[in-house]
């Protein structure tokens, strides 16, 4: 079971992350992998922190990720990002959504919100950040953070883009189907490119 | 060809049961176990439906059961506390066609008040255990504990925990098996449980147990996995695929069915191995019979007791017996965790109708008895505006108990608050209590015409059913009437001042009274209003707005900013601002 490879997606409650593994999932299905899925979304409507963790390969046993083994982390999130870095494999690649969003205890004062890019940047290299609130305004439609994200994903695995943007034609509704494609596109062609970090 | 689809486990019962040919559905909302029935209510087949708690839904099953249809019943964990008196009597019964129980376990409280471990129901009341490890299994488990229920004419649980409820890994897609409707037949020594009849079904259920028990040993679902011998596991659930993961190489037996337990299997797994571990989430169920039988085994004596078991614990602390390299000794840089990263709870959403009477509350420092719910964020920080969460339904009696103990003085700067669907779930009785026992208690009624924190669940008071036919609502205002309350009255939450004025007066009524603040939960309000913001020259700085508990009010230096693209435009940061710096997006001074 060692090829076992991880994805861990996480965010705050309410950013699409769900529906992001759910496309993530029946595309490695449909590759004819294993795929295991575990999310807790108790109360992620509410605007906690989401996990979701995704493992792929010809058998998957433990729907949990072991501790240091995710190959991939894409963080809705910066600090959410900060948060999972310690799920990350020494050569894993992390892909981050340069977006802010304050917790409570920051929000009312109590703490304050880190400096969550140098700080991930010190402790690993593969980092990759983009702005996809502003990507997915310019493929058209503002809530697409997450197929652009998505797409970010892609670039990184190596799956033909066809199995994605079908997976997406048969996940997302007919009315939003165009803005999504683009996103995805969007997410995909981006050029910014690994390893701003140490070394 | 067998078509395989990626479901969660809750969706996989829900295609267990429709492919056992179930018609009946019932259920109460609650994580990790609602997706159950939500699933379950899209097959055509299946009557399904949401009752208003656990204890009805159970007898709505039990219903079905005796009268022919196999019946899915599901519940979170501590609703089977609810449901516990129909379930043990229902054990003495049995049933007819078949009958099964989802209790749906949160080790680690993901979404929970308590993580009791609802193995010991099954134990309390006779009745078999099934405990599937991933969706392929909780689909088969499902099917098969429906077959079970009938052989050996019992209720069955199936218990599943969190992280089996909600991953997603392949099922194989079979047909239905349509079941006819078995022949009803009145029997009173059989259903009609008074003591004279209730002596002899004892009898049964003992028997019944003793051919459980002989069944087990060949059960063969619980699975011997014979590798090397140094160390055997005993597990069952998801814990047994974490010890698949990383523990290939380990003996394991494998339990499907977890009660009751397979002596001569658990034995001979024993003297097989050099060494014995059970490692089971929760309590030491297992461990204690296999210590009662005499085998040597180890258990919490390794593993914890309180929250999840995860495959990095069962990784540190058998895998040295291997010799295996602990994967804890290269810990690289990004493993380290940075120290002090701010938590991020759930928070009540922008525009949620709660905001403003959690605020009001704080404001006049009442003491509030608390209850199931979103409103229970109300307890958070910077609100802090809650005493006390004990379970559904408990925030009346424990106010009428607050006050009886320390008198009405008391009583007059305290409240009790409950949603719409947790007052229909088990607050009625208390607020009957309140009037019988000549308490003073204001109750205030959160009704956000919807059952929330589980996902927006119809109930008995906004008239729509699981299936989404409209139904007659449950008039509130009349119903607390009915049950003796004078001093019943609506307000909009939105309405601060009106609100506060009214919590005052129904404070200092010397009876029981009624508040139900009645506003729709914001995520399900379509049309949102025009955004709040602040005007920057205005704001004073003296961050009133921050104590709110808004996640749309962002403080930047001294002064605070809106965030126009989640703000909703509730006007809550209006009404508490001072300087009447925070207005509506175009507005002018003074005209919010």
């Amino acid at each position: 079971m060692g090829q076992t490879k991880n994805i861990l997606i996480v965010g705050v409650g309410g950013q699409g992350t769900i529906l992001a593994s759910r496309v993530l999932s029946s595309v490695l299905q449909k590759i004819g992998l294993e795929v295991k899925v575990s999310e807790i979304h108790g109360m992620a409507q509410r605007g906690g922190s989401v996990v979701t963790q995704v493992r792929y390969g010809q058998k998957v046993a433990s729907p949990i990720i072991p501790e240091g083994q995710a190959d991939i982390i894409l963080a809705f999130e910066k600090l959410e990002a900060l948060r999972w870095l310690t799920c990350l494999k020494e050569e894993g690649i992390i892909l981050i959504n340069d977006q802010r969003i304050d917790p409570m205890p920051v929000i009312i004062g109590a703490t304050e919100y880190p400096d969550t890019l140098d700080n991930i940047r010190q402790r690993t290299k593969n980092v990759l950040v983009i702005d996809a609130l502003k990507a997915a305004q310019e493929a058209g439609n503002a809530k697409t953070v997450n197929i652009v994200l998505l797409g970010l994903l892609a670039k990184f695995m190596d799956i033909d883009q066809v199995v994605w943007l079908e997976t997406i034609e048969e996940t997302v509704p007919p009315k939003f189907l165009q803005a999504n494609l683009k996103a995805f596109k969007a997410g995909f062609a981006t050029t910014e490119n690994l390893n701003l970090g140490k070394d | 060809m067998l078509m395989k689809k990626l479901l969660t486990g809750n969706e996989a019962i829900a295609r267990g049961a429709w492919e056992a040919g179930v018609t009946v559905c019932t259920a109460y909302p609650g994580t990790p176990s609602t997706e159950i029935t939500e699933n379950a209510a899209l097959y055509n087949e299946i009557y399904a439906e949401w009752s208003p708690n656990e204890k009805v839904a159970l007898e709505v099953g039990l219903g079905a059961a005796i009268g022919g249809a196999r019946a899915l019943v599901a519940m979170k964990h501590v609703g089977v506390n609810v449901a516990a008196d129909p379930l043990f009597t229902l054990s003495y019964t049995g049933i007819n066609a078949g009958l099964v129980l989802v209790s749906a376990d949160d080790p680690g409280m993901h979404s929970s008040q308590n993580e009791q471990d609802n193995r010991h129901f099954g134990k309390a009341a006779k009745i078999p255990i099934l405990e599937p490890s991933d969706s392929q299994e909780a689909k088969e488990f499902t099917k098969i504990a429906f077959e079970l229920s009938e052989a050996f004419d019992t209720p069955v649980i199936l218990r599943i925990t969190t992280r089996v409820a909600h991953s997603q890994s392949l099922v194989d897609l079979e047909p239905r098996q349509e079941i006819p409707l078995r022949k009803y037949e009145k029997n009173i020594q059989k259903y009609v449980m008074m003591p004279g009849f209730a002596r002899p079904r004892h009898r049964v259920v003992e028997n019944r147990l003793e051919k459980l028990k002989e069944y087990a040993e060949t059960f063969p679902f619980n699975r011997m996995e014979l590798r090397r011998p140094e160390i055997g596991i005993i597990a069952s659930g998801v814990v047994y695929q974490y010890v698949r993961e990383v523990l290939p190489d380990a003996s394991t037996l494998k339990l499907a069915l977890t009660y009751p337990l397979p002596r001569k299997l658990l034995e001979e797994f024993a003297s097989k191995v050099e060494r014995l571990f059970v490692i089971e989430e929760l309590d030491p169920f297992i461990e204690e019979q296999l210590k009662a039988w005499g085998i040597e085994v180890h258990g919490k004596d390794t593993f914890p007791i309180v929250g999840e078991i995860l495959p990095e614990t069962i990784r540190q602390k058998l895998g040295p017996l291997f010799n295996e390299e602990s994967p804890t000794a290269k810990v690289q840089d990004s493993c380290v965790s940075f120290p002090n990263i701010p938590v991020r709870p759930p928070v009540m959403c922008p525009g949620c109708p709660h905001r403003g009477v959690f605020y009001v509350l704080q404001k006049l420092k009442l003491t509030v008895t608390g209850d199931i719910g979103c409103y229970t964020l109300g307890a958070q920080a910077p609100l802090s505006a809650i005493d006390t969460t004990i379970c559904m339904g408990a925030s009346i009696g424990a106010a009428i108990g607050m006050e009886k103990a320390r008198g009405k003085e008391f009583a007059r700067r305290l409240v009790a608050v409950i949603g719409d669907s947790t007052f229909i779930h088990s607050g009625i009785t208390g607020l009957i209590d309140a009037v019988y026992n000549k308490a003073t208690t204001t109750i205030i009624i959160l009704d956000n015409r919807t059952t929330a924190m589980t996902g927006h669940q119809d109930n008995p008071v906004n008239g729509r059913t699981i299936k989404g036919e409209t139904t007659k609502e449950v008039n509130l205002p009349l119903l607390c009437k009915a049950a003796g309350v004078n001093r019943v009255v609506e307000v909009d939450p939105f309405d601060l001042a009106k609100l506060e004025t009214i919590v005052k007066e129904e404070l200092a009524a010397e009876e029981p009274s009624v508040i139900i603040s009645k506003r729709q939960c914001a995520l399900l309000v379509k049309n949102f209003d025009t955004p709040c913001q602040v005007i920057t020259e205005e704001c004073i700085g003296c961050l009133r707005c921050m104590k709110i508990g808004c996640p749309c009010i962002i403080k930047e230096g001294k002064k605070v900013r809106i965030n126009a693209t989640q703000c909703v435009g509730c006007n809550l940061c209006a009404y508490v601002c001072p300087s009447g710096a925070i207005r509506k997006e175009g507005a002018a001074n003074g005209s919010n």
